[in-house]
């Protein structure tokens, strides 16, 4: 049972000498070949990781096994981002962010299945099939780093890797009752995944808790001399934010009066009502519209789609442009159309001119408010098949978390209630202004040792 | 055909293509070395291969490079700048995208004097250059191969004006812009290995003052794959030909892209306005805008080295240099150093320093880099001694030999050509010094020729 554990868990009793990493790795082992085929979560297993974990157990990370989702590049590990166009796909050289992980004693237990090209918010679009949820297998684990949250949400690794252009790791972190934790954008180096977004694309860590969270990005953050968009700010050790008072702050919340969430409100009450017990003072407070945000990140994220996937054109990576998935295709063909003579001023540059106006609209909020926060997802989990035909599938999923991924602000969902019948959980989203991760943390971290929503915690 | 052009005035601009030498290349650390390389393919990485999470990360080195030569033009800089995507498909460009600068270049608004007149600078922007094809024979079969050594190297463009005014200025503007690239030490220029690339764009109109006036014609023409100066010349000239053929029919050439045939010395063409291509520019997300302040532009500044056209003032103040002899001394950076201090020398030992300049202009003393400052000024004194005689010392002379020896002079107009060894010789003992003897029989001939028809 050592694969339940969670990072800290696993860290301590090595420390002990309780269990060894060797020990884990065997349990997870055996979870992955009881329960991955019928899930379809790894894409492709390290095959070395038990002599990997062997070699890394005087380092931080001490050889656990972390689940890594398909669009990072692993130097000798297949590397698809769930398109069959990649399916030989093996790169020369690791991702900054996975030579971070190494660095610190991780060790990769295999790929996860995501969205094809990180394109969605089910896994539906990945051309190796659709990954199932672990809380309830008729529902999906959301996307597109779905493979990723349920690795973590079924025990098939200790922590697990994501990235996320607009939702992708918070969303389904909700969906499967994980913690997901997106760092500002140009906090972690992209340099080594395969781009889908380039201006918004973060990588960050998919875990069992928030102090795994702390712990992950602690290792992986920082800047990165192969990526100019990251930030040469100090990284903050975000385990010093962990068991602080939230007493004082000021929480705005947001989007609570939406007609989309009008069933759901009631789930966030009596998170309000935690949060206020714990002393924060938390009102709401209105915004700019996110329905605007699903135009603008449609729009600048299809322009920029079309652009990074032009590299697949068929004279290199085995496969030609047939292979591309229907999503891919209709992103490529809409980019392309937005980005054309004519076009580019009235989607590409009004886009850009809006996205300007939801950073104001940040900077106003953050005057007031130390935090904001918002449900993660306008709803629990969606069921098997849900996302097929809908093409504003993971856009109208992602509503709420749009906002903020185009402004590139930090976030973290933490699970917030549980629908008993369905065993599906709802998630809340944590917001800070930029670089200030510590703020996510502390709050996270407060409102989840206060509750009993984590499926970990409620052990301890 | 030579008389259709002459309703015509020739309206052409240039841009010209440049790698730059840094150590490294453009966006990654790979050697920047595409023209030596052993082999194909050994200085690449994931980002100058295109391969899945490779991102660019800008050469600073580049960039000032570019901005020094902007200064060099006295073009103004761009203190807000950022790189663009530029897409199109070819086997070449693996990222599917060159990344280039379209709207903010580093550079613009500047100027290059040539003799035929200004020719203003509209742009300097730096971009990156592609991979090479090669098409071979393997195992018998035809087949093209990528090499991508090349791929992300710096490329900057200079865009001018449509100023150029003729072909020959065409080639002076492209000369002289290579000069001052190879002052600055930022580029080799190789034309020969595509270094250094042309582009024309080339119409014709019959208002003279078509480019003040703002009405330039309504089509353009624009010829690439030229990679000499003399290709350059011979694609305009075969241009301006061709398109006023097409105008004295009435018709208007076409809007279109030609190449240059350098094999049958002719242009053919290669796309056309329908086909022109939409390359869908949008700032690059992997590339922060580039700020410059004012001071650290003025730093760059200060660095710049003398250049040419300052060159020649200065020789001209310090030593009393003719710029014709200039001109043709300085074609090279280091050669012109090692002249600044031969003249040097040469005014410490009281010769004049615009009479080593003029020899070795007229090649009559050759220097060759390394050779002693003193060799040369030995070389230059051996002949100098007898060449320095003035035609108002010469003619006096001659005057009075030919009045002294009528009878000599009158046969020899009359045929007896060997008698101007007689004069010759007379009027050298007058001189009474060492002068060169073919001096003084050019001289003598042209008298002699000239008083017998007067």
């Amino acid at each position: 049972m050592l694969h339940t554990l969670t990072l800290k868990q696993a860290l301590d009793q090595i420390k002990r000498k309780e269990i060894t990493a060797s020990e884990v790795w065997a349990d997870t082992q055996s979870a992955i070949e009881n329960e991955n085929k019928a899930l379809n979560i790894y894409l492709t297993l390290n095959e070395k990781s038990a002599a990997e974990t062997a070699m890394m157990s005087d380092k931080p990370l001490a050889g656990l096994p972390i689940a890594v989702k398909d669009n990072y590049a692993t130097q000798g590990l297949r590397t698809t981002a769930s398109s069959t166009l990649l399916d030989s796909f093996v790169p020369t050289y690791d991702a900054t962010v996975i030579a971070k992980l190494k660095a610190a004693g991780g060790v990769i237990s295999g790929k996860t299945n995501l969205d094809a090209w990180a394109h969605g918010s089910s896994t539906e679009t990945s051309q190796y099939g659709r990954t199932l949820n672990p809380l309830n297998p008729d529902y999906l684990p959301g996307g597109s780093s779905g493979g990723s949250a349920a690795a973590v949400a079924a025990n098939l690794c200790i922590a697990a890797l994501g990235t996320e252009t607009a939702g992708s790791i918070r969303q389904p972190a909700a969906w499967c009752g994980v913690v997901g934790l997106k760092p500002t954008y140009g906090r972690f180096s992209r340099s080594g995944i395969v781009a889908m977004a380039s201006s918004t694309d973060s990588p960050g860590p998919i875990t069992k808790t928030v102090e795994d969270a702390a712990i992950m990005f602690n290792h992986l953050a920082g800047h990165d001399p192969y990526d100019s968009t990251t930030s040469t700010q100090t990284v903050p050790d975000l385990t010093k934010s962990l068991g602080q008072e939230i007493k004082g702050l000021k929480i705005g919340v947001m989007y609570l009066d939406l007609p989309e969430m009008t069933e759901l409100k009631k789930f966030y009450e009596p998170t309000l009502k935690e949060l206020e017990r714990l002393g924060a003072e938390v009102e709401l407070t209105g915004s700019l519209d996110p329905h605007h945000a699903i135009s603008v990140y449609t729009v600048i994220q299809r322009a920029e789609v079309s652009s990074n996937l032009g590299r697949y054109d068929g004279v290199r990576f085995g496969h030609d442009r047939s292979y591309f998935g229907a999503e891919a295709k209709r992103r490529i063909m809409l980019g392309t159309y937005t980005l054309s003579k004519g076009h580019a001023d009235q989607y590409y540059h009004q886009a850009q001119k809006v996205r300007t106006l939801f950073q104001q609209d940040y900077a106003r909020l953050f005057e007031k408010y130390d935090i904001l926060i918002t449900p993660t997802s306008p709803g629990f989990a969606k069921k098997i098949g849900s996302s097929e035909g809908a093409a504003m599938f993971g856009e109208l999923e992602d509503m709420l978390i749009e906002p903020s991924s185009v402004t590139g602000l930090p976030g973290i969902n933490v699970p917030c209630f549980r629908d008993p019948e369905t065993n599906l959980f709802l998630g809340l989203n944590i917001m800070a202004p930029m670089w200030r991760e510590d703020l996510v943390i502390r709050v996270a971290d407060a409102y989840e040792r206060a509750t009993t929503w984590n499926t970990w915690r409620k052990n301890d | 055909m030579t008389n259709t052009t002459t309703n015509y005035s020739l309206i052409c601009g240039l841009e010209v293509h440049a790698e730059l030498k840094t150590a490294s290349k453009m966006f990654c650390g790979c050697k920047n070395d595409p023209f030596h390389a052993p082999e194909p393919n050994i200085y690449t990485c994931p980002v100058c291969l295109g391969l899945p999470g490779g991102l660019p990360v800008a050469n600073q080195k580049a960039i000032e490079w570019t901005l020094k030569l902007g200064l060099a033009l006295g073009c103004k800089v761009n203190l807000f700048s950022k790189f663009d995507r530029k897409h199109y498909f070819y086997p070449d460009l693996p990222k599917g995208y060159q990344i280039s600068q379209y709207d903010l270049p580093f550079c613009h608004d500047g100027q290059l004097e040539t003799s035929f007149g200004p020719v203003r600078i509209c742009r300097i922007h730096l971009e990156e250059d592609t991979g090479k094809l090669q098409h071979k024979t393997v195992d018998g079969q035809k087949v093209t191969l990528i090499d991508f050594n090349r791929s992300s190297v710096p490329l900057i463009e200079v865009v001018t004006e449509p100023d150029i005014i003729s072909a020959a200025q065409a080639k002076e503007y492209g000369k002289k812009l290579r000069q001052i690239m190879r002052y600055l030490e930022i580029a080799d220029c190789d034309m020969e290995q595509g270094g250094m690339r042309l582009e024309a764009n080339i119409s014709l109109t019959q208002n003279q003052n078509a480019v003040v006036e703002n009405d330039l014609p309504s089509y353009k023409v624009e010829v690439k794959n030229i990679n000499s100066f003399r290709f350059l010349e011979q694609a305009i000239e075969f241009e301006t030909q061709r398109q006023a053929l097409v105008l004295l029919d009435g018709q208007t050439p076409a809007q279109e892209t030609r190449g240059w045939d350098s094999v049958h010395n002719t242009t053919y063409p290669q796309r056309t306005k329908e086909d022109a291509e939409d390359y869908r520019y949008f700032p690059d997300p992997d590339l922060p805008p580039i700020r410059f302040t004012e001071s650290e532009v003025e730093r760059l500044r200060v660095e710049l080295p003398e250049l040419p056209a300052t060159l020649i003032q200065r020789w001209q103040t310090d030593w009393g240099i003719d710029p014709k002899y200039t001109a043709l001394l300085i074609e090279e950076k280091a050669i012109a150093q090692a002249f600044d201090t031969l003249f040097a020398a040469a005014q410490k030992k009281q010769i004049d320093p615009n009479k080593v300049a003029n020899f070795l202009a007229n090649k009559k003393i050759t220097y060759t880099l390394g050779d002693s400052v003193d060799t040369v000024l030995a070389a230059f004194g051996s002949i100098a001694d007898v060449a320095a005689l003035d035609t108002t010392e010469l003619d006096p002379i001659i005057e009075a030999v030919l009045s002294e020896f009528p009878t000599e002079t009158a046969a020899y107009r009359a045929g007896k050509i060997p008698l101007i060894n007689f004069l010759i010789g007379q009027t050298m003992k007058k001189l009474g010094k060492k002068v060169e003897v073919s001096q003084v029989k050019n001289r003598l001939e042209l008298k002699l020729s000239r008083s017998y028809h007067s």
